[in-house]
């Protein structure tokens, strides 16, 4: 049972991150998207992020894609909905690297030793998560507010600036 | 705590008689045992509630139809059976109406639309429990499940009114997603506040500490200024009345709705009443004490010793918390058959310079009101 629904979670994330690449339609490949980002929350809830799985949801899904469909949709005309290709002459190049890159990962995958857990899945993990973000990982956090405070700051400016 | 799913599944691996399954296929049987109730749950209460709808609105704007279509002669005459007729008419033409996709929109995504939102609204009814144990799933992680999912829905909407391939479809979707994720932030961060206090996002857990201490639309002012701040966003993040701009008539026909018809369009419809329900639920799970009874609380405040007047158990849970869910509904309805509808300027005014700068003060000032009380 466990084995067959992370099969079927694994093979929806790669099926779909292929149809965002292949589709011509920006919006379909934006739509497809989705489906790899709940397959990837999917997959945190095999392992046992409850909180993550959640939160992967509403800041991707609810968040992040809302806004890439927003971008689609305002910089797109309404009529038109297929896209030019204009990257067409840098395909042998991105065909090497991509090679490179598939060979460097599946050496990766066979060479690293796996570690299976062999503690018991903790039911909670949003106090764990929570004392470790305001304890040991506070800076990373507080950097991390700071950097969104600033964009949030910049957009403002560039939205609002009014002599264009 | 158990949940209707634990159960089920000991329940059905513990019959004598049934050939041995593998725990995959009892987990499939009991989510079809446990989706089709919610699913009949969600059409029903679309068609009660569109009838209290027009009730409504006929006792508050002196409407003539829902007094005068119905079935007469019974005890209760027009003021209670006119309008049952309309509700009929109403579910029987949605099932057989012809279903039109325009020529031009995106097909997939068209159809896509309905299935998202109606998705979104059925997922909720996982995490949301209706009494002590009674719940599909009791998360530990509830409330923010449920925000979560609910703000999946938000991509239909865009989907459905950019697929439609229609003016108004588009201006309606815009504005609906830029409503929604405006009114998410206060709708999250007054929640935010009832986690803090409770330090759990358990949906039992919460309803356990209001049973040990007291309901949080009473338990400090900050908390009764969360519960106003949640409600009203509840009624922005449905798109009802006088926050319904996406769907505003007189300007967009029908917003991303205007080229839907048929069951597609009675999709939306049942997503709508169901979010209403979502919505009222969790109002009254966290700040009105879900399903412990009222009286039980007043008495115990006046030092009655505990005794069948309590009007508190199981199945009086159940009662109460519907009691509570139809009142909170019976208040969306009244907001929209007594106010205009709001300038989508008046709209963004309200969610980013009144209800968050509010809000984030508000998680502040109960933790100081915490730190002193507690």
């Amino acid at each position: 049972m466990a084995a067959l629904g992370f099969n079927l979670i694994a093979a929806m994330v790669i099926f779909t991150a292929f149809w965002v690449v292949t589709t011509s339609k920006l919006i379909h490949a934006a739509v497809a998207l989705m489906g790899t980002l709940f397959g990837v929350a999917g997959l945190y809830v095999y392992l046992y992020a409850d909180f993550l799985a959640a939160t992967q949801v509403i800041i991707y899904v609810g968040g992040i894609l809302v806004l890439i469909i927003f971008g689609v949709m305002l910089t797109h005309r309404v009529s038109g909905i297929d896209t030019l290709q204009t990257n067409m002459p840098n395909r042998p190049a991105a065909a090497v690297v991509v090679f490179l890159l598939f060979m460097g990962l599946t050496a990766l995958l066979f060479r690293t030793p796996w570690h299976m857990a062999d503690a018991a899945p903790v039911v909670s993990t949003v106090e764990i998560i929570g004392a470790a973000l305001l304890t040991r990982y506070l800076l990373h956090f507080e950097v991390a507010s700071v950097l969104l405070l600033v964009a949030l700051l910049g957009a403002a400016y560039l939205a609002r600036r009014e002599d264009g | 705590m158990s949940s209707w799913t634990d159960s089920l599944v000991g329940f059905i691996s513990g019959i004598a008689w049934l050939p041995d399954m593998s725990a995959g296929t009892i987990m499939v049987i009991v989510a079809v045992l446990l989706g089709l109730p919610v699913f009949t749950f969600m059409a029903v209460n679309a068609l009660v509630a569109v009838y209290f709808e027009r009730k409504v609105s006929a006792f508050m704007q002196d409407r003539l139809g829902p007094m005068e279509v119905g079935i007469f002669g019974f005890k209760g005459g027009k003021k209670f059976w006119g309008g049952i007729g309309q509700t009929l008419a109403d579910a029987i033409k949605l099932l057989v109406k012809e279903d039109t996709i325009p020529k031009d929109a995106d097909r997939p995504l068209f159809i896509l639309g309905p299935f998202i939102i109606f998705g979104a609204a059925f997922t909720a009814f996982i995490g949301l429990p209706i009494g002590y144990g009674l719940v599909i799933s009791d998360f530990n992680i509830g409330v923010f499940f449920i925000s979560a999912v609910s703000s999946v829905g938000v991509i239909g909407v865009i989907l459905a009114g950019w697929a439609s391939n229609n003016k108004w479809s588009l201006y309606g979707a815009m504005r609906s997603a830029a409503q929604i994720i405006s009114y998410e932030l206060p709708l999250g961060m007054s929640l935010l506040l009832v986690v803090m206090v409770v330090g759990s996002l358990q949906f039992s857990e919460i309803v356990l500490w209001q049973e040990q201490h007291r309901w949080f639309i009473i338990h400090s002012p900050f908390t009764v200024i969360a519960f106003f701040i949640f409600m009203i966003s509840g009624v922005a993040e449905v798109n009802r009345t006088p926050f319904d701009l996406p769907e505003a008539e007189s300007e967009l026909v029908a917003g991303f709705m205007t080229e839907y018809s048929g069951f597609r369009w009675a999709l939306f419809f049942l997503s709508e009443y169901a979010n209403m329900v979502i919505i009222s639920l969790m109002t009254a799970i966290v700040f009105l004490g879900g399903w412990l009874s009222p009286v039980a609380g007043l008495l115990d405040m006046a030092g009655v010793p505990a005794g069948w007047y309590y009007l508190s158990g199981p199945l009086w849970g159940i009662f109460w918390i519907f009691i509570k869910v139809a009142t909170l509904i019976f208040i969306m309805m009244w907001f929209r058959w007594t106010f205009p509808r709001m300038r989508p300027d008046q709209l963004m005014y309200t969610a980013w310079k009144v209800f968050i700068p509010f809000a984030l003060v508000n998680i502040f000032l109960v933790g100081i009101w915490e730190l002193i009380f507690a």
